[in-house]
């Protein structure tokens, strides 16, 4: 990876229980200043992204999901134009395909998709939710440290 | 045997909604209806909090427009801290406000003219629903789909600098504002790097401006003809009656202009809107009092706005007002599609308000909130991108919500969008026995014209697609179609 940028982007709602968890890692990720790495949050994807991704060379999009996998799922995307309804937001995927269309660049990309439980008009995740979370952050910066340098050995504590 | 269609778009939690369409024996269509789930129980989940917190709890309704929430929320405290109706904040606590309000505007308006509206403009209702979205402009209109994400972006900055923060900002106080605008965040967005700085947001305003007018000169039947409805209108205006979508009296004007409701004061609305509950919707369809249920409904957003106002108060928008308003010799515009044009002289206002702001040295100054004999009850209202949004709150001794009432603009547009969506059903479902993509689109084009939040709130993985469902009177599906 040329210039070492990832780009890490969670989105939800924090305002809305388990929905948070995409923003609560970023607000993790944040407080430790890992080198080399973006960070960014925002209550929903949208066109906008497609510009704010395209500076970096690799992206993981953090969110939270009804059907994951306990306590995450991890898998690499790739650009889709499928476009929903729901018309004021975008998948990992659609943005991916407009920083494609828009600005040449075919980034290497994932989704961390956190299991969630509860969504209702309240801050703070639940007690699930929280184990969940710790354990998506501690797979999250062993990923990130194999992303910026991958030639280095990941420390056995990081592993899952 | 009458046949009923039904379109259901389904999010992961809440905020979806469904389209019925009724058929008769004969396959027309005799009754269609949207039904949209919208914010049920969040005001009483208000009631107990300290009152201080609601400009960012609100925030929590919506992750499309938070911004407007924040800001409505924010205004009816005002005037329970004693700081005014819209009109006691200190220059720099308004005008702060203000950029705010236009920021979100100018990127929301943006978003729905190059991410909703241009897909259908330029593929058509029936075009390959693979490329009729952001996508498919990326790959044909590259410079249309540029031109979208960068002045989305800008507004969303605009946001970023003036609510503190993306996500659950705190810009906005009760009483006024908690942080001003830097001269080096002025000067980013004034004269930014291109194309990030606001005379390009404008000559980008008026390009977005230019393609709708010669879109519409070569599909003006189209335009002209898709859903057209009579219907009373509803905005804010300016005292002396210019568009402000920020604050100003309520005016509504009915289907051949006449003024039905006269520049009230936004703490008086209970006296002249209630809402009726109906059993078909969990969505409340508000009415003018003196009207009644029948004849008191009434359209908000941009295509209200611009027939209740008599004048934009800036001149490139103002311009076009002019253009626009001559297309009905002045009288109201009840053209659905119209929305978009409207919606895109809106867009323009706001990137010019934006402009005059930030050229304005309030901004940098330091007194930042007014304080005031408090009170017990406050209405906060403000024209929000998709129309008027209405917050009331009541506190107790304690400082704690009583009472919260929250019409939302697609509350507002409740009947005229059922009625767009019946309008076009008519025309797109008669005689037909199964349906189509374009049918289910032009259902959609409907809808979209209002700009619904259908999706509020939440939005993680998992999302279903549209799904329309063809059942006959006892239930059994007849056709199904998902997208």
């Amino acid at each position: 990876m040329k210039d070492n940028k990832v780009y890490i982007y969670g989105f939800g709602n924090p305002g809305r229980q388990d929905d948070g968890l995409g923003p609560a890692i970023i607000d993790k990720l944040e407080s430790e200043n890992i080198p080399g790495i973006i960070t960014d949050s925002n209550y929903q994807l949208n066109i906008e992204d497609a510009h704010n991704i395209s500076q970096a060379d690799a992206v993981i999009f953090v969110d939270a999901s009804l059907e994951a996998d306990e306590p995450f799922s991890f898998n690499r995307i790739e650009p889709s134009a499928e476009i929903t309804f729901t018309t004021h937001t975008m998948s990992p995927e659609s943005v991916l395909a407009l920083c494609k269309e828009l600005y040449d660049k075919d980034m290497e990309a994932y989704v961390l998709a956190v299991k969630g439980y509860e969504w209702e008009f309240a801050e703070g995740l639940s007690d699930q939710a929280v184990y969940n979370f710790k354990e998506a952050y501690l797979f999250l910066v062993t990923k990130i440290e194999e992303m910026l340098h991958p030639s280095r050995p990941v420390a056995a504590e990081n592993m899952i | 045997m009458g046949r009923k269609i039904t379109i259901e778009p389904v999010t992961r939690v809440e905020g979806h909604g469904k389209v019925t369409i009724q058929l008769d024996d004969s396959n027309n269509v005799t009754q269609s209806r949207l039904h949209v789930v919208e914010f049920r129980g969040f005001e009483k989940f208000c009631q107990g909090r300290p009152y201080w917190e609601v400009p960012v709890l609100v925030q929590r309704l919506c992750g499309i427009c938070p911004v407007s929430h924040h800001l409505a929320a924010a205004k009816a405290l005002d005037v329970i801290v004693g700081a005014g109706t819209g009109e006691g904040l200190t220059p720099v606590g308004e005008k702060m406000r203000r950029l705010m309000h236009h920021g979100q505007m100018f990127q929301s308006h943006a978003l729905h003219f190059f991410h909703l509206a241009s897909p259908d403009l330029l593929f058509g209702a029936d075009g390959d629903p693979a490329i009729r979205n952001v996508i498919g402009v990326a790959l044909e209109h590259k410079d249309l789909a540029v031109q979208g994400v960068m002045m989305r972006k800008y507004g969303q900055e605009i946001i970023a600098a003036t609510a503190g923060k993306k996500v659950h900002g705190t810009g906005a106080i009760p009483g006024g504002i908690n942080k001003n605008l830097s001269i080096a965040e002025r000067d980013t967005f004034l004269k930014g790097a291109d194309p990030l700085n606001i005379d390009k947001m404008i000559a980008w305003a008026q390009g977005a401006l230019d393609f709708f007018k010669g879109y519409y000169a070569k599909n003006k039947d189209f335009i002209d003809n898709f859903a057209v409805f009579p219907s009373s209108h509803l905005s804010l205006v300016r005292k002396d009656g210019a568009m402000d979508l920020y604050h100003g009296v309520i005016r509504a004007v009915d289907a051949d202009g006449k003024r039905i409701v006269n520049d009230v004061d936004c703490q008086d609305y209970s006296k002249i809107i209630a809402e009726e509950v109906r059993n078909w919707s969990y969505m409340k369809f508000p009415y003018l009092r003196a009207l009644g249920t029948e004849k008191g409904w009434y359209t908000v957003g941009p295509l209200a706005r611009l027939n209740v106002c008599e004048f934009i108060p800036t001149p490139l928008a103002q311009k076009e007002f002019e253009i626009y308003k001559a297309l009905t010799n002045g009288k109201p515009n009840h053209m659905s599609m119209h929305m978009h044009y409207a919606r895109l002289i809106e867009l323009l206002h706001s990137a010019e308000v934006i402009k005059d702001l930030l050229n304005d040295p309030d901004l940098q100054k330091d007194n930042l909130v007014t304080k005031g004999t408090k009170g017990k009850e406050g209405v906060g209202i403000i024209e929000a991108p998709r129309g008027t949004l209405f917050h009331h709150y009541r506190i107790n001794d304690n400082d704690q919500i009583e009472m919260a009432n929250l019409i939302v603009s697609t509350t507002n547009n409740n009947e005229p969008m059922n009625r767009a969506v019946n309008y076009v059903a008519k025309s797109a479902f008669n005689g037909k026995k199964e349906v189509t993509e374009g049918m289910m689109n032009r259902v959609e084009m409907a809808i979209r014209a209002y700009d619904p939040c259908l999706s509020c709130a939440t939005h993680a993985l998992g999302q279903m697609p549209l799904e329309v469902t063809l059942v006959d009177s006892e239930g059994t599906i007849l056709d199904q179609k998902r997208k």
